[in-house]
């Protein structure tokens, strides 16, 4: 035939030059070229046993448990399914006489030196080695020699230990650390039966992942200092969840045990964080087990001390103190914080704040974005992987947004796109960034201008999609700088898509519920300035510490002083609501159940597992009983009735009404019509008299109470310092370690002197919220940009 | 010049009246020098092959068929040809790191004939279109350490080396790198490994196939030491003066390391395919029969982890085409002799000690495998082993390589020969390799082991009835 028929071809199904079929075990099986035996077996009945296999790290065919047949040209031939990739017409036989000798041959040889003291192990019970022992292995053991004897459990990290007899050397934490997290810092040492995981010397497996670590080994040789025969696998509960300690939202198993929180683990969630947890959101359970947790209202009695109340006492109390406060204005009335909630909870606040007219309510602590962020036209997480370009106009998100951090490297360690950081500073990414534009403060806007020019960076823009994760790369530098910045890049790239990298868990969910200023009410910045003007009769810290976290801390501490009366919603005596006049003691995390909103805008569950400490109740709920005292009626007065009002109430909460993805993998909230941002130029920022520029950031582990209530996580944050370009320290005349003096305009403040080439000249990096002096006393929010005087000490 | 201070033999070779094609400079003291090497045809090879096109030189050597003498003795020429195309750049490992129990030619090569194998690597590079060399050299060897680095210098510094190769359009720089003492280095991938920094333990082939995907991710050539040592030679005489000796299979000549019971041990540049392992133990000119004129008990033909022969398999030739039906392999030239004086048990518990303390503790059944056969073997050697324990070494063995173990025939024991190579568990050979020489020494030798098991007697327990008288 000469002639082809167009119709004909048209309609014939479009064949995926990708999509391969094998037989496996007789079954057959579609598959993908380039995928591995075993993952295809995983989508049949036929379970092949495993143990270095993880889906999502490279495969190593190092513990030879998945071999299987395959038949070949020269009959049955015995491979390792986890690195064989299938092939079209490929026959598998994964239980023949065959293959079950040599799988049960691994399963002999694995045992062989394993101490098999399951009853003493934490794994036992949930142990791939005791499962696929029982279904895969031979029975018993011919082994009669002496077992291999190290030391029990060494610590190689502070919170993970090794049981090297445990072992099975699968290559999994390894691989983990050097592949996933980047901080290759457990490798294998000696060999042949001798070989043995191992941190090097003096250097401890200090990685922010190394949690994960814990969670995949296939036995019981890593086990987590928290969780430490705390509890047995079959006396735990388990809810799924989302973490809420930062914004990325990963999703979790909450596990508890005898009412108590134990463990969190983390789900593979494709669209998020691909079973990965950062081991502050993994850890820090224990500070909801905190003994310090308050569990009754306080009340501030005549003395000025706080002190135990009845919820009806405080509740009427609160009422009071609203109703007065207005009665003087509703503009004297203020709400900051709702970050740390729920929607739910954040969207009967912002109800609440609706029926009394309260419209200076602000979720960011003057340390976020404009909420037009949100309008702009919007990346998800999973965008990253298929993004050719990554631009980070972000705060380093390895310190900030950890999972995010896995995710961004993940794309620039397999190529799949190029990563241009943007920052005042090299973060945690800039070792794998194609192109690297570190500027001084104040100077981004003008920088990315004249970037503009450059024809490989064109190039690259154009090259294809183009994500940019926006955030407070520096505390120091105004919100403004940040949208000047960003319009910048805009503007070279108009199809790039934005990822807002606010760090606060559910600050995106608050503020789209409502949890911010409205028909031109005060942000926090404001409202503190008016309440140390006088102007504040009563002040609502929901679930927020301004002394501790806004970054300007004269203002915080002028504007709690100065507000008349504060009431604190917490879950903690803080800095702040040890100020308040009522602190309601709040439901944390685990105790209550809701939505949250993540970094991109998904909409996934958190879930109750154990009941509220002591009379602590969610904020929604308080919420009610307040909107009740003041003769409100909020329309809603049970979880899902808020839940039910939420969605019907707010157009983004919509997508949510899909109950069975919001408990899985989440859905994304429904983005408004974007809008545009327009270049502006921003102030010159010229320096004054003062020698280096300031770069404020936050470190993952600070004085955050989450942190500082958890005794495994509260020892790992360091202290404060004030750390320069080593060219620079010379210039200041002190060694490093030494004392100096930092002097702003605003306050001289001392802190031993650090030096690291992450640092640009003439500028100097102050992490914050550590313990020693904090560099928040030297900032100011009205200011561009904080210059700063560094003197060695006479 | 030097004076040209000829020894009958260098140290450990042994030279002989017999066609020379890679130790025709052993003989002089100063043969590792330019100097000696420029005055003996040095760098001719390369001149003639930086004259031709580079696909005529790949097509000589095809012609040539010179086979791989790293052990699996894959055609060099056929290798080279399995790169992808247009992919850049590709990469040349000269794979120094000869660790095989009982080999010890490739040190013999680059301790006195660094300069031939750098020409060897230079006309390979040419003629593979492979655009950097790493010459990797086995952490112990320290004077072939020194005397390649040194040759290395000399060559550049006379521009045989580097940019525009006697003032060709032909670049290419050499690297050297040290191993840092692991046996499974010598593996082509585990090589790899070690030459990226990475611990030296193998990667799996597929999908790592070092012709495609090897150094770096790059294209890579991994050639052994005496291959490329042939290439001088091969150039300047051509592909017909090299197939004219030995068979048409296994051309040319090939070092041989011979050690053990013999009267007159070294290496031996013999003619391939011809020359038979009789020839070879027992001819004058070479080895010159057992010690003391013992009886020969077995012989290893090819290296630590081959499996072994006994005198039945004397007239074999050196023949990969015919060693390997008959049950073992040449391997990497290592022949080892054991007279009718050796204890079988210990000497395979020495092999088999070496395989498990050099597993690189990837694979589970090497690892674990390697280790307790050493145990239960050590525990036979002792005189505390059960015949159970013996049944248990081959139980354990076949975790490692399943089906049947390649083994030589025997005559008197009724054996007939199951051809190499076996089926494995493992990534590499050095799992096979700890149970190999135990299988052969267990198959041929088995009553030298019975003899030293425990010998449990039984004492029969006779049971005492008493009657039980009820109610008497």
């Amino acid at each position: 035939m000469t002639t082809v028929d167009s119709n004909t071809t048209a309609s014939e199904p479009v064949v995926d030059p990708n999509a391969v079929s094998v037989t496996i075990n007789g079954k057959v099986v579609a598959a993908r070229k380039g995928e591995m035996i075993i993952a295809a077996a995983d989508r049949t009945d036929d379970f092949i046993p495993r143990f270095c296999y993880h889906p999502r790290m490279e495969p190593v065919g190092m513990c030879r448990q998945c071999l299987v047949e395959v038949v070949g040209p020269r009959g049955p031939m015995m491979v390792v399914s986890c690195m064989t990739p299938v092939a079209d017409g490929q026959v598998v036989n994964t239980e023949t006489e065959g293959v079950k000798k040599a799988q049960e041959g691994v399963l002999e040889l694995l045992l062989a030196n394993h101490p098999l003291d399951c009853p003493v192990c934490d794994k036992g019970g949930e142990c791939p080695l005791q499962d696929q022992a029982f279904s895969h292995g031979p029975g018993e053991s011919r082994f009669v020699e002496e077992k291999r004897h190290y030391e029990k459990p060494i610590a190689i990290s502070e919170n993970v230990y090794l049981d090297r007899e445990r072992c099975i050397l699968c290559d999994r934490c390894t691989r983990f650390a050097d592949e996933v997290a980047g901080d290759a810092l457990i490798s294998f040492t000696s060999r042949g039966n001798n070989t043995q995981v191992m941190t090097f010397p003096d250097e401890p497996f200090s990685s922010y992942f190394s949690g994960n670590t814990v969670q995949i080994c296939p036995v019981g040789a890593l086990t987590a200092k928290p969780y430490r025969f705390k509890a047995r696998p079959w006396d735990i509960e388990h809810v799924e969840s989302t973490c809420t300690t930062c914004s990325v939202g990963c999703r979790t198993v909450v596990q508890s045990s005898r009412d108590e929180l134990v463990r969190y683990q983390g789900v593979d969630s494709q669209p998020v964080n691909w079973g990965w947890l950062c081991d502050k959101g993994r850890f820090n359970f224990e500070s909801i087990n905190s003994k310090d947790r308050l569990t009754t209202p306080l009340i501030k009695d005549a003395s000025g001390n706080l002190s135990a109340s009845s919820w009806s006492v405080a509740i009427d109390s609160v009422a009071r103190m609203l109703r007065t406060a207005l009665t003087v204005s509703p503009q004297s009335v203020a709400i900051i914080g709702g970050a740390r909630g729920t929607n739910e909870d954040a969207f009967a606040w912002a109800q609440l704040a609706n029926a009394l007219g309260v419209d200076s309510r602000d979720s960011q602590l003057a340390d976020g974005l404009p909420p037009q962020v949100f309008s702009l036209p919007q990346a998800t997480i999973a965008d990253i992987d298929t993004a050719k370009t990554i631009i980070l106009l972000a705060p380093d998100l390895k310190e900030e947004l950890p999972i995010l951090y896995l995710r961004v490297r993940h794309a620039a360690e397999k190529r799949t796109g190029r990563v241009i950081e943007v920052s005042p500073r090299a973060t945690g990414l800039a070792g794998k960034a194609w192109k690297k534009v570190h500027v001084e403060p104040g100077k981004t806007a003008a920088a990315l201008r004249a970037l503009a020019t450059d024809a490989a960076f064109t190039a690259q823009i154009a090259s294809g999609s183009v994500v940019v994760i926006v955030g407070r790369m520096n505390l120091a530098e105004s919100e403004e700088s940040v949208v000047h910045a960003l319009a910048e890049v805009l503007h070279i790239a108009p199809h790039a898509t934005v990822l807002p990298a606010l760090r606060r868990g559910n600050v995106r969910g608050a503020i789209t519920a409502g949890l911010t200023p409205r028909n031109g009410g005060k942000s926090t910045a404001e409202i503190l300035e008016a309440a140390a003007a006088g102007k504040i009769e009563c002040l609502v810290l929901l679930g927020a510490d301004p002394l501790s976290d806004v970054p300007d801390a004269d203002l915080a501490r002028r504007g709690i002083s100065g507000a008349r009366n504060i009431i604190a919603i917490d879950t903690f005596i803080t800095q702040s609501s040890a100020l308040a006049d009522i602190v309601l003691p709040a439901a944390a995390y685990g105790e209550k159940e809701g939505t949250t909103t993540n970094v991109e805008g998904r909409i996934s569950n958190v879930a109750q597992s154990i009941t509220p400490v002591g009379t602590s109740r969610p904020d929604w709920m308080i919420a009610v009983e307040l909107g009740t005292a003041t003769s409100h009626d909020l329309g809603f007065a049970s979880y899902n009735e808020v839940h039910a009002a939420m969605i019907s109430g707010v157009s983004e909460f919509v997508p949510a009404i899909d109950t069975h993805a919001v408990e899985h993998d989440g859905v994304i909230v429904a983005h408004p019509t974007p809008i545009a941002l327009t270049r502006a130029d921003g102030a010159s920022n010229e320096r004054n008299s003062y020698d280096y520029r300031a770069v404020v950031s936050r470190k993952l582990y600070d004085n955050a109470i989450g942190t500082a209530k958890s005794p495994s996580l509260a020892t790992l944050a360091i202290s404060a310092a004030v750390i320069v370009n080593p060219l620079d320290v010379p210039r200041i005349g002190a060694q490093v370690g030494e004392s100096v003096r930092v002097t702003s305009q605003r306050a001289t403040l001392v802190l031993p002197l650090q030096e690291s080439v992450d640092v640009l000249r003439g500028t100097a990096w102050l992490p914050i919220n550590l313990s020693g002096s904090d560099a928040r006393e030297l900032l100011d929010v009205t200011k561009d940009v904080i210059d700063l005087k560094i003197e060695k000490m006479s | 010049m030097t004076t040209a201070i000829k020894y009958p033999h260098a140290v450990g070779f042994v030279a002989g009246d017999r066609p020379k094609i890679v130790t025709s400079r052993f003989e002089y003291a100063d043969s590792y020098t330019i100097e000696r090497f420029l005055a003996t045809g040095g760098y001719a090879g390369l001149r003639k092959a930086l004259g031709r096109a580079a696909t005529d030189v790949h097509e000589e050597v095809k012609s040539a068929t010179v086979l791989g003498r790293g052990g699996a003795g894959f055609p060099a020429g056929t290798k080279w040809g399995l790169t992808p195309q247009q992919v850049f750049p590709k990469y040349l490992v000269v794979n120094g790191d000869e660790s095989e129990p009982g080999t010890y030619k490739d040190r013999l090569l680059m301790e006195r004939d660094p300069h031939q194998l750098i020409e060897g690597c230079l006309i390979a590079c040419y003629a593979a279109g492979l655009s950097q060399c790493f010459l990797y050299i086995r952490g112990e060897m320290a004077l072939a350490q020194e005397r390649v680095a040194a040759a290395l210098n000399e060559a550049y510094a006379a521009g045989y080396v580097g940019k525009n190769i006697l003032g060709s359009k032909f670049s290419v720089d050499i690297v050297l790198h040290w191993g840092a003492g692991a046996y499974v280095v010598g593996e082509e991938t585990a090589l790899i490994e070690s030459l990226e920094g990475n611990r030296g333990m193998p990667r799996l082939k597929p999908p790592f196939f070092p012709a495609a995907n090897g150094l770096y991710g790059q294209p890579t050539i991994v050639n052994n030491v005496e291959t490329l040592a042939n290439l001088p030679w091969l150039m300047v005489n051509g592909s017909e003066a090299y197939t004219a000796i030995g068979t048409k299979t296994s051309p040319g000549t090939r070092m041989v390391a011979v050690s053990g019971h013999v009267k007159n041990p070294g290496v031996f540049e013999i003619i391939n395919g011809t020359t038979t392992f009789r020839d070879l133990l027992y001819g004058a000119e070479f080895c010159g029969g057992i010690r003391n004129d013992n009886e020969l008990k077995a012989f290893v033909p090819g290296g630590g982890s081959a499996p072994w022969f006994t005198a039945d398999q004397l007239d074999l030739p050196f023949e990969a085409s015919q060693v390997g039906p008959a049950g073992s392999m040449l391997g990497s030239g290592a022949i080892m002799v054991m007279d009718s004086t050796t204890d079988i048990p210990a000497a395979a518990l020495t092999l088999t000690h070496f395989y498990a303390h050099e597993s690189c503790g990837k694979c589970t059944p090497c690892r674990e495998g390697g280790t307790w056969l050493e145990r239960i073997l050590t525990r036979i050697v002792d005189g505390t082993g059960t015949e159970a324990d013996l049944q248990q070494i081959l139980e354990v063995g076949a975790m490692i390589c399943p089906g049947d173990f390649p083994h030589a025939s025997n005559e008197k024991l009724g054996l007939a020969a199951v051809p190499f190579p076996y089926k494995m568990t493992t990534i590499c050979f050095v799992g096979p390799s700890a149970f190999a020489p135990l299988h052969s020494a267990i198959t041929l030798f088995r009553s030298e082991f019975e003899a030293r098991l425990v010998k449990r007697i039984s004492i029969p327990v006779t049971a005492v009835s008493t009657p039980l008288t009820v109610g008497a």
